[in-house]
């Protein structure tokens, strides 16, 4: 599975706060959102990270892969990751 | 240097929902770091709340409206000059403008000097000349039009395509979905702003914008980018944020290169969905958020008035985005005998008031 990238420029704060500075946009993510975003600049790919939340939250790995996909989809629509086209760099 | 004391009117103390630029300004100033500056204030009324805030201005003059012509404001200049000296005027207005560029010569031989953009940089960045400015400087607007009439504008509105912004030369936008909707708005802006009346294609998208400072040869001294993050009902923003934009920042370098701006600009561009920044519009002055931008580290009032002296300026390079300013409303509580001595001798030293 692909690595996934969060921008390098964005700003993320240890209370799930995220700040573009590109864009000017904020965001909150839950605490389990955070770790995901942590993993990702840790440089773990999707199945990584699938493995990781698993282990943690002893959830249904089927929900946590589907999760996984939305919040993906999700910080792509905001442009918080780094194959946006490179506009916000 | 810090003991140096530079002597500057300023215009735009209207701190209300439609701010003037003056407060903000006069904020940057006494932070500046290259001079200390004693401040008066030019004021059109004798309620602009500017000229009753604590510590911001030394003196207040009433000056005549634009439409009394630049005679009545000359003659009014020389005899506040006569009495303070003034170095600098920084005027804040649009519509004041084009009196201080005609007077920027003759102001200049009584020793006030200003920083302002040509008379061709003025007009030629008109709304209504959005659309040859966009080809003359090779930038992206949006289609416009100007229209005169009823059945014109039905006809360009048609060809632009649903919906379609219908704006004033000076003031005023609103979005029409139909042809009576922009019949109205016709009506309404060409009866207040009068003719033309200027037809725009609609964009969607976020509205970013810029402040800066050009020094007349093509070079950036100063550029910081903004997002509103509230807008009032007249569209002015009430809070917003600073943000790096690569993008915003490579146009805003390019107007000032290619235009050799002289002198404080607002840049309002829309980036699209498909990421194209049109530019909006072009106020040939400091906008009413730049405090700001003055404290990310960029003082464009300061550097502008050093540039109008004649110093030697060094151009700011960076400033920190992520930064918010939330405006406030404040009531100030003021004696009558203020009020009144401004409203009868049209000047007022501004004592503490603790009534």
């Amino acid at each position: 599975m692909s690595l996934i990238k969060i921008q390098t420029n964005i700003a993320i704060s240890d209370s799930g706060f995220l700040f573009n500075p590109a864009t000017g946009e904020s965001f909150s993510v839950n605490p389990v959102g955070l770790e995901i975003i942590r993993l990702m600049r840790e440089g773990k790919n999707e199945t990584e990270i699938c493995a990781a939340v698993n282990n943690t939250y002893d959830a249904d790995p089927a929900i946590v892969e589907r999760d996984l996909h939305d919040f993906i989809h999700m910080l792509r629509q905001h442009q918080l990751l780094d194959n946006n086209g490179g506009q916000n760099n | 240097m810090a003991d140096r004391i530079i002597n500057i009117g300023v215009t735009g103390l209207n701190a209300i929902d439609s701010p003037g630029p003056g407060v903000p300004v006069i904020r940057g100033l006494r932070e500046a770091k290259s001079f200390k500056a004693r401040i008066i204030g030019l004021a059109y009324e004798p309620l602009e709340p500017g000229i009753y805030i604590d510590g911001l201005v030394d003196k207040t003059y009433l000056i005549p409206y634009p439409s009394a012509g630049t005679d009545m404001l000359m003659a009014r200049l020389e005899h506040i000059q006569s009495v303070e000296k003034l170095d600098v005027i920084i005027p804040n207005f649009d519509a004041e403008l084009y009196s201080f560029i005609k007077l920027e010569r003759a102001l200049k031989n009584i020793g006030i000097s200003m920083f302002l953009p040509t008379m061709e940089q003025f007009e030629e960045r008109h709304k209504f000349n959005l659309d040859e400015f966009g080809k003359k400087y090779n930038l992206d607007v949006p289609e416009s039009k100007p229209v005169v009439s009823q059945s014109e504008l039905l006809k360009v509105a048609k060809e632009m395509g649903f919906p379609v912004m219908v704006k004033g030369k000076y003031y005023d936008a609103y979005a029409a979905n139909t042809p009576d909707q922009a019949r109205n708005y016709f009506d309404k802006i060409s009866a207040k702003w009068g003719l033309p009346v200027i037809l725009q294609k609609f964009v969607k998208g976020t509205e970013l914008n810029m402040t800066g400072l050009g020094d007349g040869n093509g070079n950036t001294i100063a550029a910081v980018g903004m997002r509103k993050q509230f807008i009032t009902d007249k569209g002015k923003a009430w809070a917003g944020i600073t943000i790096h934009d690569y993008r915003l920042m490579e146009i805003t370098k390019h107007f000032i290169a290619t235009t050799k701006w002289r002198g404080g600009f607002e840049l309002e561009i829309m980036k699209s969905a498909d990421n194209t920044y049109y530019l909006m519009e072009i106020n040939p002055r400091i906008p009413a958020w730049v405090y700001l931008a003055v404290r990310v580290g960029q003082n464009i009032p300061e550097a502008l008035v050093n540039l109008a002296l004649g110093n030697d300026v060094k151009p700011y390079h960076s400033y920190e985005a992520g930064k918010l300013f939330i405006r406030y409303a404040y009531d100030m509580i003021v004696s009558r005998e203020r009020f009144e001595e401004l409203s009868v001798n049209g000047e007022l030293a501004n004592i503490a008031d603790n009534q």
